[in-house]
């Protein structure tokens, strides 16, 4: 069988790129190994971990469960675009810095680009709310309480920054 | 792992991805969210040959009110228009109860209604919802259409009323009746997991407030959705109490026959999905507004 390939042109962190992929090619080995975007994690494939999931225009999807081809035409987000131009981390990241929400990281690009979304969208949440907003993200390490602290942070840092 | 290769078609119109899947019929798939579908290309556990992405078929996106007391829903709709739908979920209130359980945000921003019900997961809450609440699923081939009930759609595990050459384009729900209250409840072992088991009770009351109808279905507890209505036939007729309830719960308990799963034994789902009989008729019976 011929390799099945479609040209395809995205947007993602405010660039825009055009390629050629084959029709299999998951958008988060698109991201990873065709524009060197290697922040976006992989663990499972499955859509379990929640490692790999970015932004697909403002809402976080599971990166390992579209493909490449998918992506035509679409705006995304992922990890390398949450900074500012000048590297001024954004408030989640300060918080997760601040708060040791980190071991070894593997989860952590997927917990910003799901956490960014939705403290977004909710400014206020409970813990409770946080715990549930994470519950899609798996991570091995921190036991999970540095991470709920660092949110709940980011949330007062992000109203702050709105107001 | 990665999916076998496949020739990947964006269809045009519904016209298109049906010409298609006339033309390849069992090698071809049908790619709505992805959300069952991709995992399962990724283990190369399907290996469809030709993939037919319906994402592009706005006509499939929306929500309507063909008649008065009902409402189409198309099968591309996902989940998280859905949730935010504050008109939908007035009218079917079941569904507010039931999609924060499917899995999480991120799934759901892109898992549609038709995926999960062609997928028919005998875990998942919707095909439950279907047999509850009496849906009626419309069903297109390049050949035609036709209209299923719910209770006919799901064939066996994971398998359904289609045709190699059909797609699911919409579904038809009743709003919920006056006089009446529903409540979905499931028992799982982890946020976003599948059910153990669950629960999808509408219970609907007559001008004496006594009970008219009770419509009961399960998920997580057989090969597919599992319509208990027959269990709660005791309680029809008379006022609800705790003692009818009981009844009903107990009679569902006999009525199932779960297998076991690797996160409870039978004996425990059939436990499990009493309790949660039990507890959604009295929710939904609580919920039937005083002043209706
Ligand atoms: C981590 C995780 C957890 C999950 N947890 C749950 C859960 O708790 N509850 C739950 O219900 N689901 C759960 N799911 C599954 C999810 O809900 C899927 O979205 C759903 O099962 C399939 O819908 P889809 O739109 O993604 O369909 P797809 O994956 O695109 O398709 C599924 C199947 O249906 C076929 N198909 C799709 N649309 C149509 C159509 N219109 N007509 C005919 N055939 C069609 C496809 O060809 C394919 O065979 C989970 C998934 C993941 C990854
Ligand atoms: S790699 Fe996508 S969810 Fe785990
Ligand atoms: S920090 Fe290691 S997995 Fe979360």
């Amino acid at each position: 069988m011929q390799p099945d390939q479609h040209e395809i042109e995205l947007t993602v962190n405010g660039t825009r790129y055009r390629r050629t992929v084959e029709s299999r090619m998951l958008l988060s080995d698109f991201l990873r190994h065709e524009l060197g975007l290697a922040g976006t994690h992989v663990g499972c494939e499955h859509g379990v971990c929640g490692a790999c999931t970015i932004l697909l225009e403002s809402d976080p999807v599971r990166s390992c469960l579209m493909l490449a081809v998918q992506a035509n035409g679409r705006a995304l987000a992922t990890v390398e675009g949450l900074a500012s131009a000048d590297g001024e981390l954004h408030p989640v990241q300060q918080a997760m810095h601040a708060h040791h929400g980190l071991q070894c990281g593997y989860c952590t690009p997927g917990i910003l680009m799901t956490m960014t979304a939705y403290l977004t969208e909710h400014p206020s949440p409970s813990e409770d709310e946080v715990r549930e907003a994470l519950s899609g993200n798996l991570c091995r390490c921190t036991g999970y309480q540095n991470i709920v602290d660092a949110m709940m942070d980011a949330a007062a840092r992000m109203r702050e920054e709105a107001s | 792992m990665k999916p076998a290769p496949f020739k990947y078609v964006l269809a045009s119109s519904l016209d298109h991805a049906l010409a298609l899947k006339a033309e390849h019929g069992d090698e071809a798939r049908f790619l709505a969210g992805g959300q069952s579908l991709i995992p399962a290309m990724n283990f190369r556990l399907a290996r469809p040959s030709v993939l037919i992405d319906i994402n592009g078929l706005t006509s499939l996106a929306g929500i309507d009110r063909p008649e008065a007391g009902q409402v189409r829903v198309g099968a591309l709709m996902r989940y998280r228009a859905l949730e935010r739908d504050g008109e939908f979920l007035r009218s079917c209130p079941l569904f507010a109860d039931a999609l924060p359980h499917i899995a999480h945000p991120q799934i759901r921003n892109r898992g549609t209604i038709g995926g999960n019900l062609s997928h028919a997961d005998p875990a998942s809450e919707l095909p439950a919802l279907a047999v509850a609440m009496q849906a009626k699923m419309r069903i297109r081939s390049a050949a035609g259409g036709r209209t299923v009930a719910a209770s006919d759609f799901f064939a066996g595990l994971l398998t359904t009323d289609l045709a190699s050459d059909e797609m699911l384009v919409d579904i038809t729900y009743p709003v919920l009746a006056p006089r009446s209250g529903a409540c979905f409840m499931e028992v799982a072992r982890r946020r976003g997991d599948f059910a153990i088991a669950g629960v999808a009770a509408v219970v609907t009351l007559d001008e004496e407030r006594r009970c008219a109808s009770v419509r009961l279905a399960l998920c997580g507890v057989g090969e597919t959705p599992v319509d208990a209505g027959a269990a709660a036939l005791p309680m029809v007729g008379s006022r609800v109490t705790g003692e009818s309830i009981d009844a009903v719960a107990a009679g569902v308990r006999e009525l199932i026959a779960p297998s076991g799963n690797v996160h409870a034994s039978a004996d425990y789902q059939r436990h499990v999905a009493g309790e949660l009989v039990r507890r959604a008729i009295r929710t939904a019976h609580q919920r039937i507004s005083h002043a209706a």
